[in-house]
């Protein structure tokens, strides 16, 4: 595979530019992201009620709302290509790596936005303190981006075939483990409080697993793009 | 067959080898080893009822979709191109092909000219719009083209980049009398420095071919 970082990144540019050009017009991803999002916090709290919950279940719900999310409204990216037939013309014009680079920097953003909203309605709805809010950053940050990197693989995938929104989370669950299981246990640190080791090695997996995430789906996307 | 085409030391310098191509879905053969040699400045035309496999052999030769058996070399300048390579140096003009319907027609050209890595201007644009027939309504979303604005609008970012072989499946699909005009001017233009490959079964498409071939 020959590496051309510049070109690459040029038409990975474009790629994000388009991606968000149509978004902003059609709100496709978002609408779904958000609405989902929304409504399961809504949902969350209104069963608590006023009560406080434990920092371990705060932790968990947080990213069970984040991960169902991203799996109502990341996949649309490669979803829509297939389904408005465009993406024959993507294929004849645009190199493999470009395309999935320019897909999760779109995915990032949705991300990026949806967790910058929904993230401190959580935290006033459920009434939960933050010890520690520069870790708790760290986390949504680190864990945004793997959460992006492998639903933007997997909606490739999932493009391909018939039952495309329901397919989506029974592949990205079992894929998405690790970095749920390290999210989780980094935010409860961080809405506790506890010593720096405790949240350092959930921070350092998460970080592992970015990076491995991205380059799998760098090494593995054009099989699939072309298959 | 006659092979035609420039020739140096012996070698056409740019030509489309179709080697031994096979292609089959489970138990149903579609075709089954076709060799042939496409010359450069000419029109192969390509032949069948439907069904009989024509899109699917484009599609083989754009490098969308793998075949069974056999190969094709698309070879410019004497070298045999990657993959890769392959797209750089054809346009092609489908049914299959759909443009983004959410941008309009100079969006759509900005960005074919962004992610294939060569430079785009609002002056090439409006030449490549004018020239196709599109003339003022370079801005316009293309969803709220007619079909046979935007099958002009695939012929636009077809030739955007100035490709050595034009694909072309059913290539007057939707088009009105001056379209047509349109697509005979851009098979003629095309056939002066490239190779044009069509797919059809219009009596006048045919005509155009320096080379048929049937698939039954």
């Amino acid at each position: 595979m020959e590496i051309r970082l510049l070109p690459w990144l040029r038409q990975s540019l474009a790629v994000l530019r388009k991606d968000l050009r149509i978004e902003f017009r059609t709100r496709y991803a978002y609408s779904a992201l958000i609405m989902f999002a929304i409504t399961t916090l809504v949902t969350v709290s209104f069963s608590v009620g006023g009560f406080v919950l434990d920092a371990d279940i705060t932790a968990a719900l947080l990213w069970i709302i984040l991960f169902f999310s991203a799996m109502a409204g990341l996949a649309r990216t490669f979803v829509h290509e297939e389904e408005t037939g465009t993406v024959t013309a993507l294929k004849m014009a645009a190199q493999p790596e470009p395309v999935l680079i320019g897909k999760y920097l779109f995915n990032l953003t949705l991300l990026f936005s949806l967790a910058v909203l929904i993230v401190p309605l959580f935290l006033v709805m459920l009434n939960q303190t933050v010890l520690l809010p520069g870790a708790l950053i760290a986390v949504i940050l680190l864990g945004c981006l793997g959460l992006a990197g492998a639903s933007t693989i997997l909606a490739a995938i999932v493009a391909k075939a018939g039952a495309k929104s329901s397919l989506m989370t029974v592949l990205a669950f079992p894929v998405l483990l690790p970095l749920l299981f390290a999210a989780i246990s980094a935010t409860r640190v961080a809405f506790a409080g506890g010593l720096p080791q405790a949240i350092a090695a959930d921070l350092l997996m998460l970080f592992f697993y970015d990076g491995i995430v991205v380059v799998a789906s760098l090494l593995l996307f054009e099989y699939v793009w072309n298959e | 067959m006659v092979v035609t085409g420039r020739k140096e030391a012996g070698k056409l310098l740019n030509q489309v080898a179709v080697r031994g191509l096979s292609k089959a879905y489970r138990r149903r053969i579609l075709f089954k080893d076709i060799s042939l040699i496409i010359p450069d400045r000419s029109v192969f035309v390509l032949l069948g009822p439907n069904g009989a496999g024509k899109t699917t052999f484009l599609r083989i030769i754009c490098g969308l979709i793998p075949a069974t058996s056999g190969q094709i070399e698309i070879i410019i300048n004497g070298q045999v191109l990657s993959p890769r390579e392959k797209r750089t140096q054809i346009g092609l003009v489908s049914p299959d092909l759909a443009l983004y319907g959410e941008l309009s027609a100079v969006e759509n050209l900005e960005f074919f000219a962004e992610v294939r890595g060569i430079p785009f201007s609002l002056a090439r644009a409006r030449e490549l719009l004018h020239f196709v027939g599109l003339q003022g309504r370079e801005h316009d979303l293309l969803d709220t083209y007619s079909s046979g604005m935007k099958q002009r609008m695939k012929y636009a970012c077809a030739l955007l980049h100035q490709p050595h072989i034009l694909i072309l499946d059913e290539p007057t699909t939707n088009l009105d009398e001056s379209g047509v005009a349109l697509v005979d001017k851009i098979i003629k233009q095309q056939k002066q420095q490239g190779i044009v490959i069509i797919a059809t079964n219009e009596p006048r498409e045919v005509a155009y071919g320096d080379q048929t071939f049937t698939l039954a």
